[in-house]
């Protein structure tokens, strides 16, 4: 029987949420009990009206939890990952098919 | 089939996935993640650690007597010495199956998980339905994965926290006396280790 290994990550981003956490984690910005707190609250606040498949909304979970915490910390403000994410949309949206799309720093 | 449309713009990425490339940018700006150590923990956990790990540690355990009561003692040293100590398995705890008592294990909190022995977890690890519904009802949840128990032996369920993780040493199938122990580490199954499956039987 030769059994094809389940991806480990479905989506890149979330391999990239996943990395990101991990890095943070391990360069002393949290805890992980403290990300680990952060991250069942969330879920649980995620899951209050619908059942979580443990999929893409797990990791839209993740996410939100990474965003909370990093907002306690001072790591990264909600207006600035506003700004961020709306610079690099905008980098998607002005650059040519097959180009590699760069953020336009100011 | 052509690509007729026009693609005036490069494709744009889901609301969540440009979210990430947010945090990524302002953190690595900010000097507080290196992009490199990035890519090493995605490929690690993609590519390098997986169930192979615990795998490899259950058939030692299955065939050496003095190693496997080191193991359930306590993991920790021989898990350094091999190499299989880091992220998330800093306190491991082993926990054996035998014809008294099946050991299940869940993370009720969130998805806590041995990485170093098994790797990312799968889908139904984390989702809704396992986490709640393996500690109400572990030998329906069992028998979903197509694991009868037999009359009599009791189910524990183990809840894994941030601090300690859990393993299941799944029961030695019968008729493998002769294997070594890289046959026998093929019978064991990643949802053997999580206490949702039993090891494999041998080949005939």
């Amino acid at each position: 029987m030769n059994v094809r290994p389940e991806p480990a990550f479905e989506a890149p981003w979330h391999a990239q949420v996943f990395a990101l956490t991990v890095a943070l984690n391990e360069a002393g910005h949290f805890a992980w009990a403290e990300w680990a707190d952060t991250f069942g609250a969330t879920l649980k606040a995620h899951g209050v009206d619908r059942e979580l498949d443990g999929g893409e909304d797990y990791f839209n979970a993740w996410l939100a939890a990474l965003e909370v915490l990093l907002k306690k910390r001072g790591l990264a403000e909600a207006g600035m990952i506003e700004d961020m994410r709306s610079a690099w949309e905008h980098a998607y949206l002005s650059t040519p098919h097959g180009a590699p799309v760069k953020l336009q720093k100011a | 089939m052509p690509h007729d449309h026009d693609h005036p713009h490069a494709h744009l990425p889901s609301d969540p996935a440009l979210r990430v490339k947010a945090l990524e940018t302002i953190l690595t700006d900010k000097g507080l993640v290196d992009p490199a150590a990035l890519d090493e923990i995605i490929d690690t956990y993609q590519n390098k650690i997986g169930p192979k790990n615990g795998a490899a540690v259950v058939a030692k355990m299955w065939a050496d007597p003095a190693f496997r009561e080191e193991m359930l003692n306590d993991p920790m040293p021989r898990l350094q010495e091999m190499g299989l100590y880091g992220r998330q398995g800093e306190h491991m705890v082993f926990v054996e199956n035998t014809p008294e008592t099946h050991n299940l294990v869940v993370c009720t909190l969130c998805s806590c998980y041995p990485w170093p022995l098994l790797g990312i977890p799968p889908g139904w690890y984390k989702s809704d339905a396992y986490r709640a519904r393996s500690v109400r009802e572990p030998r329906k949840v069992l028998a979903e994965f197509g694991v009868t128990l037999a009359d009599g032996q009791k189910v524990r369920v183990w809840d894994s926290t941030a601090e300690v993780r859990y393993l299941v040493v799944p029961m030695r199938p019968a008729g493998t006396e002769g294997l070594s122990e890289q046959d026998l580490a093929g019978l064991v199954t990643r949802d053997s280790m999580i206490g949702a499956g039993l090891a494999l039987e041998p080949k005939t």
